[in-house]
């Protein structure tokens, strides 16, 4: 059997098709669950780890330094190292501390996450769920998280805490409007909340530039709300190091306080997953016009490795961005949202509405 | 109107200062040889302090293991901190003189301050600054160091 | 206080937060209770000790050229202007004239001094803002001023370059030709650090117009330093009161009337500046000469009460001595430039933010073991 690795339709059948030769349909449900989950277990490791590399070495590089350089070549196993040791980390419990809150926080933030990456599709053919209603679901899901740094804040017992989590709240919940209008100017453009034909619908020319100018104005929007809604720099007020010492997570130790630093680097892989996949064109490959020679070599770069590198792009702006501005103050932060994000959002999507009704649009 | 203008004159200098900043990090992200990182173990031999750096108090001793020292005590009056300790006694010279000479001359490098005061006083220039820098050790007695070899005289013509 | 206290929150609707003394935006062990109304600061209480060592106890029972080891530590980041003060006193005493050589090498050191310390408040300032980048580069042009110290003195932040009636060493060879290269080198970097963070308009919303320090309060609070001249209170002492060579250099004094936190922080950028245009006009004129004057091998002072004042990086730092004819101080008194200076935060951080507070606290630019002392 043969596979092409530029449709892995057929693979995902052929793995569908001999487990149903081998056990009943019910059984063939709970198999592919697993599957699916420790293969999502495995991304999701493989990709925290990486990334927090990553943000090492990208930072490192942008101040003159030249980051983790001891354990293994180029310091790649650095995170590994640092996440054994975390392992190993007493547990510090808190008196006074919500114990059932305290120890839920850090799940509920991880299984957000978790949660809203099965939509996500990776390459043609290869996404767990392909839902009719992909962006809203991945919206409702991502924006769970939050739950567990309120959580997080006030089972602590910490004032600090306290203050991070209620910042978080206050950021999060605004700057999901700025996420969801601005995913609404490219469902308005496209005609479907399905995540698989957004993609499919960008086969002539990625929604960023088939889109005019409202697409790019939203997809600026997106990267700047995303990274809000993330709890990253420059809008990481609810850890804000230097005035609350580390916000919502000030009490948490070892592999509790691993989950939620790995879940912040798993939330920036999702916000770039969809802004690839929305404004970048997922894995399609990059075809201008009727440049057939072009195409043909563009096409000829596997779609997971398009949709690696568009991803991947959007989180070392997320990375450039954290590491040059100075942070915001809360209100300052409001403002932002509720007097620029947002008017020009709604203008935005009327626009592109208008656009799509004269068919200006490629 | 001119409130409009202003909203919008606002965010483009806002997103134009935002970008200068990017610039900055970015343009120094695409220059790895800015780096400014020493590899410090790999870098140890070619790694070499200026011939002024205060690493510890040394007494240089010549090839004949003869040092200057004439067990004066001026430099532990002169030390703030109780660094230094001159333990002398007293040996017989050539035409039967007795004469005071240096035992031990005990420097506590965990007290000292390295402000520079023994090695600018000594009348007879008998004590100078090391180069070392390496001192982490795991017992805090290691710290006390005798500078006077064992064995070693008085340089001649040093009083 | 004691309201806050015994009052229940729902009547009070404050709480106390105590910042510090680990925290990482107190840069060091400062200790400040804030009584807070969610986010806004109602009052801000500083407790300080932490790291009181009792250098003007220890002063007394040592002898004039080994308070220079103590001075160094007082605050670390202008060492050598600190021991400058010590040793102007000193010679003043004895009625000591230094030589030409010695009062340009202390000026130019003193100048080199005020750019690395004001080099670490940036990065420092950057961090406390949240700009973590800031943290790198200014640590990284620090480091070549250090480098200098370190050929010359020996020591990279605490010099021990001065004694009492010259200095310890000559200068190295080399330092007039890297402390040229050094300027050159940093009046391209400056721009970047503009570039960076001075023209960023997140910079900008957080500093401008907030604490302001009025000149009177400034004046009121004892405040002295590039803090008081931003809120233009004309105090420096290099201008009004020459010492060493300063009366042979044209100093342009950095006055902004403003006084709120951008323009302490615009102060202290064009005071690096100045202090380049001060080295640049001695640098090339170091007479020759002896580095220091023959002194008695105990310095006893006459009795009688000295004081000598000198402009460090972060103020106007006064050294008074009471000498009863003996080789130690019978009193030693330092009026460090940072212990006025941080009074004032409760008066100007009072219904700001806890992350204006943050940034109030960085533009002032405390150095606590210069508070304790």
């Amino acid at each position: 059997m043969s596979f092409n690795i530029y449709d892995l339709t057929s693979f995902t059948e052929w793995i569908h098709n001999s487990l149903s030769q081998a056990m009943s349909p019910g059984w063939v449900t709970v198999t592919e669950m697993v599957i699916v989950g420790v293969a999502f277990l495995t991304f999701y490791a493989i990709v925290g780890l990486f990334l927090v590399y990553a943000e090492r070495k990208v930072c490192a590089f942008m101040q003159n330094r030249l980051g983790p350089n001891r354990v293994g070549p180029f310091g790649l196993f650095q995170t590994i190292a640092d996440l054994t040791k975390l392992l190993f980390v007493e547990l510090v419990s808190i008196r006074k501390a919500d114990k059932v809150l305290f120890n839920l926080a850090p799940f509920i933030v991880i299984i957000a996450s978790f949660m809203a990456i099965a939509a996500i599709p990776f390459a043609k053919g290869l996404h767990a769920i392909d839902l009719n209603i992909g962006v809203l679901y991945v919206l409702a899901v991502s924006s769970l998280g939050v739950i567990g740094i309120l959580l997080a804040g006030w089972s602590s017992n910490n004032k600090y805490s306290l203050i991070g989590a209620m910042r978080s709240g206050a950021q999060v919940v605004s700057y999901e409007l700025s996420v969801g209008l601005s995913l609404l100017t490219i469902v308005v453009l496209a005609g479907t909340m399905q995540l698989s034909e957004i993609v499919e619908a960008q086969r002539h020319g990625w929604f960023i530039f088939t889109g005019h100018i409202p697409a790019f104005i939203a997809f600026v929007i997106f990267i700047i709300s995303s990274t809000a809604e993330t709890n990253r720099g420059p809008f990481d007020l609810a850890e804000a190091e230097s005035e609350l010492t580390a916000g919502f997570h000030t009490e948490y130790s070892g592999i509790k306080f691993a989950f939620f630093f790995l879940a912040e680097y798993i939330n920036m892989f999702i916000v770039a997953s969809i802004a690839s996949t929305l404004f970048l064109g997922g894995w399609m490959p990059l075809h201008i016009g009727s440049w057939e020679g072009f195409n043909n070599v563009m096409d000829f770069i596997p779609p997971f490795f398009w949709y690696l590198g568009k991803t991947g792009f959007i989180i070392f702006i997320m990375m450039w961005f954290k590491w040059t501005f100075p942070r915001l103050r809360i209100d300052q932060l409001l403002k932002l949202e509720w007097k620029y994000l947002l008017p020009i959002n709604l203008v935005n999507i009327l626009l592109m509405a208008l656009i799509v009704l004269l068919e200006w649009h490629f | 109107m001119k409130s409009i203008l202003k909203y919008f004159s606002e965010i483009f200098y806002g997103v134009k200062s935002l970008l200068g900043g990017m610039r900055v990090t970015g343009s120094y992200f695409f220059r790895p040889s800015t780096i400014v990182t020493q590899k410090y173990p790999e870098n140890r031999d070619s790694l070499v302090m200026f011939d002024r750096f205060k690493g510890e108090v040394v007494m240089p001793h010549n090839e004949k293991n003869e040092h200057k020292c004439t067990g004066c005590g001026i430099c532990e009056i002169n030390c703030p901190n109780g660094t230094i300790e001159i333990i002398s006694k007293m040996v017989e010279t050539e035409d039967g003189k007795k004469k005071k000479a240096i035992d031990k001359h005990i420097y506590r490098l965990g007290m000292c301050t390295f402000c520079g005061l023994c090695v600018k006083t000594c009348p007879s220039n008998a004590l100078a600054f090391g180069q070392e820098f390496e001192h982490a050790v795991f017992d805090r007695s290691e710290l006390i160091k005798v500078l006077n070899q064992p064995g070693s005289q008085l340089e001649k013509g040093v009083e | 206080m004691e309201n806050v206290l015994n009052s229940t929150v729902e009547e009070q609707q404050e709480y106390i937060i105590n910042m510090g003394p680990q925290h990482p935006s107190t840069h060091g062990v400062l200790r400040l209770v804030l009584s807070l109304k969610g986010e806004t600061v109602l009052s801000v209480e500083p407790h300080i000790g932490y790291i009181h060592r009792g250098i003007e106890k220890m002063c007394e029972s040592i002898t004039y050229p080994q308070i220079i080891h103590l001075t160094d530590r007082m605050d670390y980041l202008s060492a050598h202007i600190n021991n400058e003060a010590v040793c102007l006193a000193v010679e003043k005493a004895l009625d000591v004239e230094v030589p030409e050589r010695v009062k340009y090498i202390r000026t130019i050191m003193a100048e080199l001094t005020r750019i690395q310390s004001h080099q670490l408040w940036w990065a420092s300032f950057g961090m406390d803002l949240g700009a973590l980048t800031c943290f790198f580069y200014g640590l990284r042009d620090r480091e070549k001023i250090l480098d200098i110290f370190e050929e010359t003195t020996g020591g990279r932040m605490i010099v021990s370059y001065n004694c009492p009636g010259g200095l310890m060493y000559d200068i190295h060879p080399n330092f007039q030709t890297r402390v040229k290269e050094f300027i050159s080198y940093f009046r391209k970097i400056l721009p970047e650090y503009n570039q960076l963070l001075t023209d960023n308009v997140i910079f900008h919303e957080r500093s401008k117009g907030m604490g302001v320090l009025t000149r009177e309060d400034a004046i009121a609070f004892g405040i002295t330093g590039p803090s008081a001249r931003a809120s233009g209170f004309s105090c420096d002492v290099r201008k009004h009161e020459p010492y060493s060579a300063y009366d042979k250099v044209k100093i342009n004094e950095i006055m902004y009337s403003a006084g709120d936190t951008f323009h302490r922080y615009t102060a202290r950028i064009d005071e690096m500046w100045e202090s380049m245009n001060i080295i640049e006009q001695l640098i090339d004129n170091i007479p020759e000469g002896p580095f220091f004057v023959k002194m008695k091998p105990v310095v006893k002072l006459p009795e009688g009460e000295y004081y000598q004042r000198v402009e460090t990086a972060r103020g106007e730092l006064g050294v008074y001595i009471i000498s009863d004819g003996n080789k130690n101080p019978y009193r030693i008194k330092f009026r460090s430039p940072n212990f006025s200076n941080l009074w004032v935060m409760n008066h100007i951080s009072k219904g700001n933010k806890i992350a204006d507070l943050v940034a109030i606290s960085g533009s002032l630019d405390l150095v606590i073991p210069d508070i304790d002392r």
